[in-house]
């Protein structure tokens, strides 16, 4: 039996996204039908497939394991390991971290003393004010980065300010974008997040220029594709910077990209990022922490190591759909990157697959 | 891993591995356990039919919900003990009386052509039709010997499908 087409419904989020997830799924025949005459008792009776991947699915499935942060091995277990490790705890907690918040205060100062006095200062000169904003916002997440001694290795060209052109990244925690941030100012499209987090987008983000959108909002879909689509248009505008993932990933596994970003008929220059885990885990497991605990654990570790490759820019090509545009960037990043992709809906962390899902599932 | 007892004992697996009859290795229990630990989140000591549903590969297969009636709350133990059906080692005896099960919905021991039709129904879903299934199963079941209105216990269930053997396997990823 054949699938017979893509069922689409215009109210759910997870669909319209993803391409032929017929082709990704494992092929498990509901009936194995032969030309009728031949169908026995024991074919339609034989469920086993089914029952298979249903059972392989609860022992094992690509889904969870995206989001599954691998708790750091203990090392202390010896005599002369453990008051090593306690040294180390003193030193990460009671010297450095005091000093990194030091520094990041000093950073605060800097950045809030001249900020402030340029926002409002120079409030007729557009550009000049623009150009000192966007310096001032590297600046701060380079002091970011600083408190978290982060150690980042950047490869290829820098993004170049050109118009008709966004990046794309893989998305592990929100300090990719302060690590992304630090060499270039982006602009960049958000969820709308409650607390000082939510304060820091509406106040500074906004100088570099950013997007909102909510994610349990249909409709906002339509309203966010428009702001692309001017932002990306403008020519003073800074860089726009997406994640289409969606969501956090364990920087192990890309998930399936949201077309979004590729349907906005200019270049998309991908970036990879990946993170050395060595001394900390930067995946930001939303469900587990709280943005300010993961900042915390970040500070205090010996450091963050991450590469950056800014990748080369792609073009759609002839008759390709977005759909299939994106997931060619999304093999380029991964290989980059040394990543795993699945063939899954990021979205799926935060709702349940539709039953629609499941019928296109069912004679496959 | 923030659950109760998040380290299992020798004594723990070897209970545990008894009560399965030996399908499973320890090394399998082992990492059994933590992915029972990864789905109940908080630690209760069984997995939720919510938490089984938060496995997209899960929900959309069409058997689900038939296998979440038998495995929701099921302490880890006994989860093992119902896995252990799908163990490589695991006999054709044991599969098909799995399967059995899942057919048989109301537990009464005996599945019904109306049994049959329902699981039918999940599986082929909307590209057949309510009657176009009814005479499927019809026909296919007078040509095994069976009319409409007799009943198939476990031992014909065994009949039919364990000749051939069951190929109803799943590997448990022991890193």
């Amino acid at each position: 039996m054949n699938s017979s087409g893509v069922l689409k419904s215009s109210s759910s989020e997870l669909d319209l996204d993803r391409p032929n997830i017929e082709d990704y799924l494992p092929s498990g025949a509901a009936i194995q039908q032969e030309p009728r005459g031949k169908l026995r008792l024991h074919d339609l009776l034989d469920i086993s497939p089914t029952l298979s991947e249903a059972a392989g699915a609860i022992v094992d499935d690509s889904f969870t394991r995206c989001f599954k942060s691998n708790p750091p091995e203990p090392w202390n277990w010896n005599i002369y390991l453990f008051p090593l490790w306690c040294f180390g705890v003193f030193a990460r907690y009671l010297i450095i971290f005091p000093t990194r918040v030091l520094v990041l205060t000093i950073g605060w100062i800097i950045f809030l003393s001249s900020f402030i006095p340029v926002h409002f200062l120079l409030k007729g000169h557009d550009k000049l004010r623009r150009s000192i904003e966007r310096s001032l916002v590297e600046m701060i997440c380079s002091f970011f980065v600083a408190s978290w001694t982060g150690v980042v290795r950047y490869h290829g060209p820098r993004p170049s300010r050109r118009p008709k052109q966004v990046f794309v990244a893989n998305h592990t925690s929100m300090i990719d974008f302060i690590v992304l941030e630090q060499m270039t100012a982006f602009a960049v499209i958000m969820q709308k997040h409650p607390g000082w987090v939510g304060l820091l987008q509406s106040t500074i983000l906004e100088s570099v220029g950013c997007i909102w959108f909510n994610r349990s909002e249909a409709k906002d879909r339509e309203i966010v594709a428009r702001k692309l689509r001017e932002h990306v248009q403008g020519a003073d505008n800074n860089p726009l910077l997406i994640f289409p993932e969606g969501t956090c990933v364990n920087n192990h596994y890309t998930v399936m990209f949201k077309k979004g970003a590729f349907e906005l008929g200019c270049t998309v220059c991908p970036v990879a990022i990946k993170y050395n885990k060595i001394f900390v885990d930067a995946f930001w497991n939303s469900r587990k922490q709280s943005f300010t605990k993961h900042l915390l654990q970040l500070m205090t570790s010996w450091a963050v190591v991450c590469d950056v490759w800014y990748l080369e820019p792609q073009n759609l090509k002839p008759g390709e759909t977005p759909i299939e545009f994106a997931e060619r960037v999304r093999d380029i990043i991964s290989t980059r990157a040394g990543l795993k992709m699945v063939p899954w809906d990021g979205y799926l962390k935060y709702s349940r697959p539709s039953p629609k899902h499941r019928e296109r599932n069912i004679g496959s | 891993m923030g659950s109760a007892s998040s380290m299992l004992t020798q004594y723990d697996i070897e209970e545990v591995q008894e009560h399965c009859n030996h399908l499973f290795s320890q090394q399998e229990i082992v990492c059994l356990y933590e992915r029972f630990c990864q789905l109940d989140r908080n630690a209760k000591g069984f997995i939720s039919s919510d938490e089984f549903l938060s496995i997209p590969e899960f929900v959309m297969n069409p058997l689900s919900q038939r296998l979440l009636k038998m495995v929701d709350g099921l302490n880890f133990k006994d989860f093992v003990a119902f896995l252990s059906a799908f163990s490589t080692k695991a006999g054709t005896h044991q599969k098909v009386e799995l399967i059995f099960k899942v057919y048989d919905s109301d537990r009464n021991g005996k599945v019904s052509f109306k049994d049959i039709l329902e699981v039918l129904k999940d599986l082929s879903g909307s590209y057949m039709s309510d009657d176009q299934r009814e005479e499927v199963l019809g026909q296919v079941l007078k040509e095994a010997g069976y009319s409409k209105d007799c009943y198939l216990t476990l031992d014909d269930f065994i009949k039919v499908l364990g000749h051939s053997g069951v190929k109803m396997d799943v590997e448990v990823p022991v890193d």
